[in-house]
């Protein structure tokens, strides 16, 4: 284990967070689409890396997947959903972003602590990283909790998913190639279905705010 | 104290004296450049601050001694922490008298003096740009001085020498807190220094102008007092940086050839940063005021961050 390789690991850790914290605060869905892609980007250095430093094959076939699908493809298929929505420019405006903030550094402090005793069983080159990836889990779902806009949430659950592969790969060098396969596909499904639930949502209701599917209708 | 101290020290403040203005006509010239304007001349900034000294200086009849001292107290503060930092040697006599925190506490003395100074007349812009100048000052500051910690946790002191020193000299890491401080350093300086995303330095023909608002009563040998400690305040604010984040070619202790390089590598460094602000500069629109709390909040957030990754990452 060299140590250069452990501190690529934690910069592409570090950028991961911070992409994490720049997703919870943008309101522009282009924007955060792209940060997105840029987050998955830096998934694939990481898994990369580690794959370089420890001679663990699948962890490259992973990495690719990942470059192909998150990086490429879902993004791809996201443009072009907020293109035939015709919300590209749509602004959220009900979020506090200050506020946003402090309650994400108190979910990373709470991460951090978390994981400190779960990686110290981990032998892994970036144990260090599981407290991060735990922390970009728990972003996402606070920014899937607070966006009332539906693309957003879809954004941010596809994000979890990146944050829940980092920690996968930072503790325990990977899945399985056949789990890591079958999750890929999975959230491709999921994306594929979510488009189609999108349109659907904006025939009933004429917008992509989520809080009209609180009401209950009799019609 | 030695001859070599004190030698750095009387070199570090002529340093300040001309590159400041110097650093700021850089910018301004490069700001033209990439704008598809013809530049002023690099000297510009001197030769308005000859032609103001030799101006007469008007006065308001409601005009208070504190008026009057303030562009004095606003300059001695700032050539103060131009000598604090370490620009070209971290051999400096007056550096143990204050470490990062109480630099940070000389900018809020100046910040201080210049907003009663413009609250003191009475006018309207002034107040406005008091308050403003208020409300960014007190979001920045924290910021700031997370940025500090961060430096001061990975080499166990809080006086710049000492971090410019032990960061000099470490094994080549990657530090991401580093890299998390270094852009929350960015947004700090670029706010205090009222530069494009929150102020416009340029204008004073705008409503949403903060620091020339505060500027806009004085004339003559003040108002080049004020214009000049504005410089030093963008220099200090840069060899801070450069000390924190780029900390290499400043000499150390005693060694007079470092000593003899340090300069042009300080000129070297300057001009790279200067190119970079005029860059951020051209390619940002200026924001309004409200979203000026969330750009420094964020500022704040990289900087807990960067703490927080040390911390717990040791990275």
């Amino acid at each position: 284990m060299n140590p250069l390789s452990t501190q690529v690991v934690n910069l592409f850790a570090a950028a991961l967070l911070l992409i994490a914290f720049a997703m919870l605060s943008q309101r522009r869905i282009v924007t955060l689409i792209n940060l997105f892609a840029l987050q998955g980007l830096s998934l694939v250095g990481s898994t990369a890396t580690v794959a370089w430093a420890t001679g663990q094959h699948h962890l490259y076939y992973s990495a690719g997947i990942t470059l192909a699908l998150k990086v490429l493809l879902l993004p791809w298929i996201l443009h072009r959903l907020i293109r035939r929505l015709n919300v590209k420019w749509d602004v959220e405006t009900l979020i506090n972003i200050p506020t946003m903030m402090i309650v994400g550094i108190v979910l990373v402090i709470f991460a951090f602590n978390l994981a400190l005793p779960i990686s110290e069983f981990s032998r892994s080159v970036a144990r260090g990283t599981l407290g991060i990836a735990l922390a970009c889990v728990l972003m996402s779902f606070l920014m899937m909790i607070t966006r009332s806009k539906a693309v957003p949430q879809v954004i941010g659950f596809l994000s979890m998913e990146n944050g829940l592969f980092f920690a996968a790969t930072s503790a325990t060098y990977g899945m399985p190639m056949v789990v890591e396969l079958g999750i890929a596909l999975d959230v491709l499904v999921g994306m594929v279905i979510l488009g189609v639930f999108l349109f659907q949502i904006r025939e009933q209701f004429d917008s992509l705010d989520i809080h009209h599917l609180e009401k209950l209708r009799d019609d | 104290m030695n001859v070599e101290g004190i030698l750095a020290q009387l070199g570090a403040l002529v340093a300040a004296l001309v590159l400041a203005p110097l650093l700021a006509g850089w910018v301004n010239m490069w700001r033209a450049w990439l704008q598809n304007r013809t530049a002023p001349p690099l000297t510009q900034p001197f030769r308005a601050l000859h032609k103001l000294f030799w101006k007469e200086s008007v006065m308001a009849h409601s005009a208070s001694p504190l008026y009057r001292a303030a562009p004095y107290a606003v300059f001695s503060c700032m050539l103060l922490a131009c000598m604090i930092v370490p620009t070209i040697s971290t051999n400096l006599p007056l550096a143990p008298a204050a470490d990062a925190i109480a630099l940070v506490g000389l900018f809020a003395l100046a910040r201080l003096f210049m907003s009663l100074a413009a609250m003191d007349v009475g006018t309207a812009f002034g107040t406005l740009g008091a308050r403003r100048e208020m409300l960014v000052g007190f979001l920045a500051e924290p910021a700031f001085l997370m940025v500090v910690f961060t430096a001061s946790l990975i080499s166990s002191s809080t006086s710049l020498a000492t971090i410019v020193g032990s960061l000099a000299h470490r094994e080549p890491t990657i530090l991401p807190s580093l890299a998390f401080a270094g852009v929350a350093f960015t947004m700090v300086s670029l706010a205090e220094n009222a530069r494009v995303p929150v102020d416009n330095p340029a204008t004073h023909l705008e409503l949403t102008m903060i620091h020339e608002a505060m500027l806009l009563e004085y004339s003559g040998r003040h108002l080049a007092l004020m214009e000049w400690a504005a410089a030093l305040k963008l220099f200090a604010y840069s060899c801070a940086g450069l000390a924190l984040f780029f900390p290499w070619g400043i000499a150390e202790a005693n060694d007079r050839v470092a000593l003899a390089l340090a300069l042009p590598m300080l000129v070297a460094k300057l001009a790279a940063g200067g190119v970079l602000l005029a860059v951020i500069e051209t390619v940002l629109a200026k924001m309004r005021i409200f979203r000026v709390p969330e750009f420094l909040a964020t500022a704040f957030l990289l900087g807990v961050l960067a703490l927080l990754v040390r911390i717990l990452l040791g990275a």
